[in-house]
């Protein structure tokens, strides 16, 4: 790793990205550029995390990401535990923080946590001594996914401010959503949000995005699509009718694709339902940049183990939020 | 004989319009006179100096979830009843949501001879609408009201059928009993664990909106209407179901309702630290909601605050918000929160206070006491109204679910009579 990460990093854990500055945001940025070198050494590997370990603790079903951050952390020289279950409120009756804490007792560095219920990371984070790196959260955040989405947007469009983005899907179930509208309004990019509003609530419009539903009216306006998974097993409930409905209205196919900007790049967080939310010939056509994100996955996770490795944890704010205190208003 | 005699504190009596400098007379379990100065005329086997200090009517909480029978590593009643007087109750209604449920004759008698056996707080059992909790069957309201069932609920399960609740209220009409309902349309509410709003869209979380109460409101206050019956819609949560309510009362339907404690001083943003004692049903709303909900408690909309204590012991409820229980404590801290929220916060005048929590639960209950006058159950709480203390962690009751931990409130029971034998009696105040 050639170039030192700006001073703004301190922190010891990465819980999402709504809570970082826009600083500590390009701070990962940058050191993720310096990490990227690595993949194109002869010998891929160096010794910043040797003797850490680093655990992966998925408690839902994830192949790519958990490969992800395993090889991120076997380049810095790090020990890698795997745990990984499925998801309830109990593991054999254990629960979450017990669980996490047995685990710590092993001599854990890192915990990467994948879980189903908002605030997991969060909540391991209180618990633990151990730096905390939340690798998706419920539909609540997904920061190293969106690390990687903006790595990409400047690797291949070189800024963000006055970039236009549209996020096209399942936005209110997607961590993925969420955690890019944050690290992108952070950093100047203006956000429209698309899909049927069963999926994409009016009330995103309060996170600072627009809100469409009208996918061909966005398409010609903006210069990043990416282009979220449909969950199929949505399809046939009230959220929407059939996903032939779906990619009538809001899939990227060839021939909407036209409508867009030539330089347009599209993207597309995987795992891809070819043919439901993007066109064959749409992912693997001139404008995706599919396995540029993939790559940019390994250098961000890279820079991310670092990162909090040399962290500190912060004190929590002394004023809890929604606590009224009395005699408001009056 | 017994006797006890309460001197030299104000005396706020709304029921009788008493407020002002008395002696409490209570002689074998009842009250026999409220006067000036009878501690002058005689002696007397017992007499408590209340002199700087509030003296109620007993305070009585009409929403509470003591978890007997079923499940006594959270609550028993005579944990529940220990809770109760330390913060100022007299009495407690409680809720059929136990394991068996409350659905006949047998469970309420269970119920209030355990409350006998405690003998702290009195226990007044309120019966399954219908048969174990379902919503399928009426269960025997005459014979729950035999056992000593004092109105009829399904408790945190509102009845989703527009016909069963109906009926209810037919029958509980017939039984001078009024029906106790916690309105939420289960398909509008969904699998949410929050208020829907600005938060739950933030958090990923999945959310309730304000609908799914107003909704809910809106079918009963109708069915309300239509049977002539006494409905009381519990722990209402938004402005548009006060609103709904308020209209309603205009119109003369025989409608009463009661708040929370934290739904007047908490709202959906404590729920951003993820912290499951924040989670209860119906969730914390938002600013706009508590402010008006103040406004219903100070303007007479609503009739009660009630605690709708939920027991939950840490291993069910220190979990990922979305699996942990809905509820929290309260009988402990609900004088406490209340005095400083309303009374020091707002203003609210102490007759409002011991209309709130003693003579409006009383009413709608068709309970004794609510009063002072002679005659009336020797049930009186005292109450210093400035002294601060700070809550938790430690409770009384069994579980430590409670959202108020580490606050400091002004109002605290300081005296807890009940059957004019002392209950409670809080460590004096440290000087100075």
């Amino acid at each position: 790793m050639k170039e030192a990460p700006r001073a703004a990093w301190t922190r010891r854990d990465l819980l999402g990205l709504r809570e970082l500055s826009a600083e500590e945001i390009l701070s990962i940025l940058d050191a993720a550029q310096g990490f990227a070198d690595i993949s194109t050494r002869s010998i891929r590997k160096v010794p910043t995390l040797r003797g850490r370990v680093v655990v992966n603790l998925f408690f839902e079903p994830s192949t790519r990401t958990r490969l992800s951050f395993s090889l991120a952390a076997q380049r810095l020289s790090a020990d890698v535990l795997d745990f990984t279950t499925g998801s309830s409120s109990t593991v054999k009756g254990e629960t979450l923080i017990d669980t996490a804490k047995n685990i710590e007792a092993m001599g854990v560095d890192v915990f990467v946590v994948r879980h189903s219920a908002p605030g997991a990371a969060a909540i391991l984070s209180r618990n633990l001594e151990a730096a905390v790196v939340n690798a998706g959260d419920g539909a609540h955040e997904h920061p190293t996914q969106a690390l990687l989405d903006l790595y990409t947007i400047r690797q291949k469009l070189g800024r963000f401010e006055g970039l236009h983005v549209a996020i096209v899907g399942d936005i209110g179930h997607s961590r993925v959503a969420r955690s890019n509208i944050w690290g992108l309004l952070k950093l100047g990019a203006k956000v429209t949000v698309v899909g049927p509003p069963t999926l994409v609530p009016g009330r995103f419009a309060e996170l600072g995005v627009e809100v469409s539903h009208d996918l061909d009216a966005v398409l010609p306006q903006v210069d990043v699509l990416n282009m979220l998974r449909i969950q199929r097993e949505r399809q046939g409930t009230l959220n929407f009718p059939s996903s032939e409905e779906y990619t009538r209205l809001f899939g990227l196919t060839g021939e909407r694709l036209k409508r867009a900007k030539p330089e347009v790049i599209v993207m597309h967080p995987g795992p891809i339902n070819r043919g439901v939310e993007i066109a064959p010939e749409v992912a693997d056509g001139p404008n995706s940049v599919i396995l540029d994100q993939v790559a940019a996955g390994l250098a961000v996770r890279m820079a991310v183990l670092f990162l909090v490795s040399t962290g500190t944890r912060r004190d929590p704010p002394a004023q809890l939020p929604g606590v009224t205190s009395p005699g408001e208003a009056s | 004989m017994s006797e006890l005699l309460i001197a030299g504190g104000r005396v706020v009596d709304p029921a009788r319009g008493v407020d002002g400098r008395l002696d409490v007379l209570v002689r074998e379990g009842e009250v026999v006179a409220v006067a000036p100065d009878l501690a002058r005329g005689g002696s007397y086997e017992r007499v408590l100096d209340a002199s700087g200090l509030v003296v109620l009517p007993g305070l009585i909480d009409m929403n509470v979830q003591l978890r007997e029978p079923g499940r006594s590593a959270d609550e028993t009643i005579a944990s529940g009843a220990a809770a109760a007087v330390r913060g100022g109750f007299t009495a407690v209604a409680v809720m059929p949501n136990t394991e068996p449920a409350v659905d006949d004759e047998a469970g309420a008698e269970f119920q209030v001879l355990q409350g006998k056996r405690a003998g702290k707080a009195w226990i007044y059992p309120i019966g399954a609408v219908s048969r174990g909790l379902e919503g399928k069957a009426l269960a025997e309201l005459a014979g729950l009201k035999r056992g000593g069932a004092v109105a009829f609920s399904d408790g945190d399960r509102p009845l989703r059928s527009a016909e069963m609740l109906r009926c209810a209220l037919l029958y509980a009409k017939m039984l001078d009993r009024v029906v106790v309902q916690h309105p939420e349309d289960y398909d509008l509410a969904k699998q949410g664990v929050m208020h829907s709003g600005r938060v739950s869209t933030i958090l990923g979380l999945a959310g309730k909106s304000a609908a799914s109460e107003q909704v809910m409101v809106s079918r009963d206050l109708t069915l309300a209407e239509l049977t002539g019956a006494h409905l009381h819609l519990g722990r209402i949560s938004t402005a548009g179901s006060l609103e709904l309510i308020r209209v309603a009362k205009h119109k003369g339907v025989r409608v009463t309702c009661d708040v929370t404690p934290h739904h007047l001083s908490l709202t959906d943003e404590a729920v951003e630290s993820f912290n499951p004692c924040y989670k209860v049903d119906p969730p914390l709303r938002t600013q706009r909601d508590v402010e008006a909900l103040i406004e219903g408690v100070l303007d007479g909309t609503v009739d009660a605050i009630a605690s709708d204590h939920a027991p939950h012991s840490p291993e069910k409820k220190d979990v990922e918000f979305q699996f942990a229980p809905s509820g929290v404590i309260g009988l402990e801290t609900t004088l406490g929160v209340v005095i400083e929220h309303l009374v020091h916060g707002r203003g609210m005048p102490l007759t409002r206070l011991a209309e709130l929590l003693s003579a409006g639960p009383a009413r709608i209950l068709g309970l004794p006491g609510g009063s002072l006058a002679p005659g009336a159950p020797g049930n009186v709480t005292v109450v210093d109204v400035d002294g601060a203390w700070t809550v938790g962690p430690e409770f009384v009751s069994r579980s430590q679910n409670s959202p108020f931990v580490g606050w400091t409130l002004r109002g605290q029971a300081r005296y807890t009579v009940v059957d004019g034998q002392i209950a409670y009696a809080a460590e004096p105040a440290p000087a100075g």
